[in-house]
């Protein structure tokens, strides 16, 4: 079992957090934080060399690293590991955001239930990317939920127990509705008479759900993952509980949560029925754009930094599904790119907020101005993650976001033509909001004298930042090396299943 | 047989020395009892080993394998309930009566053995009414509280008016079939079911719905566990509901199995709904942590339905692993709700604002305990709802996934209020009303055991596999 390199993705945070609830100070638990969340970058940077050596040397199967352990026999349940180009994206995001959000957590209360919270959370994260079985996927995924109750309620500011509740709830709603497919599609899952399986490789090798079927389970697991990736209407539950997380939380939960939802509903919801997802696929193309152009407006009107961040995100978030339901190469590849982006570009944004609101005390933007003269390294940062999001050219926001339009642009038909058009105009919409907080909170006036005494960037909170802005421009300055990492995910026969 | 041998040498014993000892002696009944019944439920794992089928009193007693292993698994149930209940029988005003509950519980659990073997209905009533009226006398065991007269009351009278609609249902069946035994009666009823046959079948479901708590049939059930000493509470919620869910089980497969679709699934479906959804909505509203247990226990009783209702191995398994799993995750939260109580007398849900700050091991095994209620990775009742769901869609008709969607919207529901457990403990502004204070060994001793339970159960797939196994193997099912 443990000769397979992928299943230390969950055997690392397992161990940090043995050692963590043995740990005794704030210096061996940041030691701890830091060590594992290296370890764990270093491990995500492995596979994906590995994987790139072993795709040149010419390995065409759909996963590498494989591996599958028995374990609930009797219901064909496995451990099973398994990753492409796309997993290893996510799983490089993961890790790049949970060592920014440990530095960025260095002087947190109760240090210790926090991270024990935060490593759990992130265990849930890193073994949902890995597996390739339905029911240790959710599993998983259900992990990487909970603890968000806890982070939020103890440790959020404002409105934090009805946000956490809120957000706990809905999410496990949404679970709710996603256990219900699982089991259905694992019922249906090879044809009469063969042996049922929960493995997604199997199932879609066999596709035997029927039309009929599909027609009702493909919602239920779209939606179910949807909820997680801010969908319209279940998308509520993200301003509030954004805005009340703790930074480091709001950076995870941005940065990598929110993508379980896109990941899921195109490794499950769609991978396995392609029917379903190419007759159904105008519904959640709607709502879908709805999120996208409404979420941009809402940013529009908030004054909390939090919020119109948090609104942000259900825009871009709200892209990715929108380019997964385009269903052609361009539009998918541009979907995993804007995963990417918005995760390392929201996660910045999350640690420059909770530094700026540790310095002032406030979110509010019409209480701040003029940071750029007191605070000159966070004002820069913040600028380049706004730039990021509205898509400059240079950094990872321009590539995600031209390479989506691009291929939604290839479906010829006037339904989707108008709808690319729509979600185009909320580039437009992002540029208002970012620069208006930019101009409003880092240029002009000062607001409040007691602002003067504030103090710059500490050494820890640069290196959070530093490393979010490195990757970001590194996506944006080599985006073909992504693309080419998941191009083997889309390939033809994928496409093919879906009668394109 | 030989766990009934077994039990009955256990309750001999713990007689004998109840009323033969001197004085001095009994001071260490509690421990005598506990230490006898470990022995006794380890012999039950061996028994597990040697015992094949086997059949005694002209056909009314069965067992085999799956039988014994539920009964073991009530065992373990009823052992930790003694070890945690050790406090409670040694405090001053208890302790003259102890030998008397540790008597009564016994028999009790004789009652449930026989109900869970019985193959004839005569047997299973002996059982039934065996199981029943000494719970009345261990409700009512705190005598200078009144709230403990009035649940023993409410208990003994629905006890005894559910077997009444029982035996009323079991008077139908009798005149339609002419017998008693489960095997001639499903012989006797043939496939086309009677206007009579159909309201014994509601009269049965009625009169187990009682001994289950299920809606409509559970008006006694809050009153009754917030009545009773917290020691009888733990009892009456895990075991007397486990053991009456496979019992259940047992009947409506052997005797009413050519049934289900014609019958008794929608009546099910309407219990199991309302059942779930009452039990969930009432336990929002609930201030005392014993009360809020009983409507999560209703909801719970729903849940184990489901295994019922589906009618194949896989909800066998999945129930027999439900009981297993809810009877560690609901004595965890008995074990510190008992804990504290104990301590400082404290049960209401507002007492336990700040518990973290004070008490920080007991709001884990709180926490840990509601987590697994409420079915949340990676502990054990997670698995345990998923696979009961899982048995329930084996089943496979369209109505079956709207009713597992309806109780897997109620999982949110009881996510909530179990929830506002979690949140009085670690998040609302700290009165810290409960001190600091350390428990009895024997309670945390109790803790461990449920905590240890609560991880491992899920993670480690050999207790489910076996008992899927065991169910593959298993006649219970066979006459379908």
């Amino acid at each position: 079992m443990f000769s397979n390199i992928l299943i230390y993705f969950v055997v690392i945070p397992v161990v940090m957090l043995g050692l963590l609830a043995i740990c005794q100070n704030i210096k061996q638990i940041r030691a701890v934080a830091v060590t594992g969340s290296i370890a764990l970058m270093a491990l995500s940077t492995y596979v994906l060399l590995e994987y790139l050596a072993l795709r040149a040397a010419g390995d065409t199967s759909e996963m590498l690293f494989m591996g599958s352990w028995e374990w609930f026999v009797p219901l064909h349940i496995n451990l099973a590991v398994g990753v492409d180009g796309v997993s290893i994206a996510m799983l490089i995001l993961s890790s790049i955001i949970v060592f920014a959000g440990s530095f960025a957590s260095w002087n947190i209360d109760q240090p210790k239930e926090f991270f024990l919270w935060l490593i759990l959370l992130s265990t849930g994260v890193f073994g949902f990317f890995i597996t390739i079985d339905m029911f240790t996927m959710f599993m998983f995924y259900e992990v990487a939920l909970i603890p968000m109750y806890l982070l939020i309620g103890v440790w959020g500011s404002g409105r934090k127990e009805y946000s956490a509740m809120k957000l706990t709830l809905m999410l496990m709603g949404g679970s709710a509705f996603l256990m219900l497919g699982l089991i259905g599609i694992y019922y249906h899952s090879a044809p009469e008479g063969g042996q049922l399986t929960w493995n997604l490789l199997e199932i879609a090798k066999n596709d035997a759900i029927s039309t009929g079927w599909q027609y009702f389970l493909f919602p239920m697991t779209f939606v179910g993952f949807g909820v997680l990736g801010a969908m319209f209407p279940f998308h509520t539950w993200s301003p509030d509980g954004h805005a009340s997380a703790p930074t480091a939380v709001s950076m995870l939960h941005a940065g990598v949560l929110m993508k379980l939802g896109g990941y899921g509903c195109f490794r499950v919801a769609m991978y396995l029925m392609p029917q379903a997802a190419n007759d159904l696929a105008w519904i959640f193309l709607i709502l879908t754009g709805i999120s996208v152009v409404y979420g941009a407006f809402s940013a529009c009107v908030q004054t909390d930094l939090k919020y119109i961040n948090a609104y942000s995100s259900v825009s871009h978030c709200g892209l990715v599904l929108f380019a997964i339901l385009m269903l052609n190469t361009t539009a998918m590849t541009g979907a995993i790119m804007q995963m990417l982006s918005h995760g390392l570009m929201t996660a910045l944004f999350f640690a420059l907020i909770g530094m700026i609101y540790g310095r002032t005390h406030t979110r509010d933007i019409r209480q701040m101005g003029g940071l750029m003269k007191i605070m000159p390294f966070l004002a820069v940062c913040y600028m380049i993650a706004g730039f990021a999001s509205l898509g400059l050219p240079g950094l990872s926001g321009f590539v995600a976001e031209m390479t989506i339009f691009v291929g939604s642009f290839e479906n010829s038909d006037m339904f989707h033509r108008v709808l690319t058009i729509v979600a185009c105009c909320s580039i437009v919409i992002t540029a208002v909001y970012i620069l208006r907080v930019v101009g409003k909170l880092l240029l002009g006036p000062v607001q409040d004298e007691h602002h003067r005494q504030l103090t710059d960037a500490s050494w820890w909170e640069r290196v959070s930042t530093v490393t979010l802005i490195v990757s970001v421009a590194a996506i944006g300055c080599f985006p073909n090396f992504f693309a080419n990492l998941i191009r083997f995910t889309f390939d033809p026969s994928f496409f093919r299943a879906l009668g394109l | 047989m030989k766990q009934e041998i077994g039990l009955l040498v256990v309750f001999l014993l713990v007689f004998l020395y109840d009323t033969f000892m001197p004085k001095k002696a009994l001071n260490a009944t509690a421990g005598f009892t506990c230490g006898l019944f470990a022995i006794f439920t380890l012999m039950g794992f061996g028994a597990l080993m040697l015992d094949s089928d086997v059949t005694a009193f002209a056909g009314m007693y069965q067992t085999s394998a799956i039988i014994t292993t539920i009964k073991n698994i009530l065992n373990v149930g009823v052992l930790i309930v003694l070890v945690q209940s050790c406090r409670w029988a040694n405090s001053d005003f208890t302790s003259v009566r102890r030998g008397e509950f540790y008597e009564l519980l016994l028999v009790t659990l004789f009652g449930i053995y026989l109900m869970i073997s019985a193959r004839h209905f005569l047997l299973f009533i002996i059982g039934l009414e065996a199981a029943s009226l000494p719970l009345a006398a261990m409700v009512a065991f705190d005598k200078k509280h009144y709230e403990s007269h009035e649940a023993a009351v409410k208990y003994i009278l629905t006890a005894v008016f559910s077997s009444a609609v029982f035996m009323m249902g079991l008077s139908f069946v009798y005149a339609l079939s002419g017998s008693l035994y489960f095997a001639d009666i499903y012989v006797a009823l043939g496939s086309q079911p009677s206007v009579m046959l159909v309201v014994a079948i509601a009269f049965v479901i009625a009169g187990m719905g009682f001994k289950l708590s299920l809606v409509p049939f559970h008006l006694w059930t809050a009153d009754v566990y917030q009545g009773a000493p917290t020691s009888v509470t733990s009892y009456l919620s895990v075991i007397s509901k486990g053991s009456a869910a496979f019992a259940f089980l047992v009947i409506m497969a052997q005797v009413f199995g050519t049934f289900y679709s014609q019958v008794w699934e929608w009546m099910l479906y309407a219990v199991i709904i309302l059942t779930i959804t009452v039990g969930n909505l009432f336990a929002i509203r609930q201030l005392n942590m014993k009360r809020f247990l009983a409507f999560s226990s209703i909801s719970q009783a729903g849940y184990i339905m489901l295994g019922v209702i589906a009618m194949n191995q896989t909800g066998v398994a999945s129930l027999m692993y439900y009981i297993l799993v809810y009877i560690f995750s609901n004595l965890a939260a008995f074990g510190v709700i008992q804990a504290i109580e104990n301590k400082t007398g404290y049960v209401k849900m507002d007492d336990y604002n700040g518990l973290y700050k004070t008490n920080p091991r007991l709001s884990v095994t709180m926490m840990l305990a509601m987590f697994s209620l409420a079915g949340i990775p990676p502990f054990a009742g997670f698995f345990s709802k998923f696979f009961i769901f899982t048995g329930a869609i084996q089943q496979g008709s369209v109505a079956i996934y709207v009713l597992v969607l309806i109780a897997l919207i109620n999982t949110i529901v009881s996510l909530y209020y179990y929830l506002l457990v979690v949140k009085a403990m670690f998040i609302n502004p700290d009165e810290c009303k409960i001190p600091t204070f350390a428990s009895a060994w024997t309670e945390r001793l109790g803790m461990w055991v449920c905590v240890a339970g609560i991880i491992l159960l899920g993670i480690v797939s050999c207790f489910y596999n076996t008992l899927l196994e065991m169910s593959l193997q298993s006649s219970i099912l066979a006459s379908l």
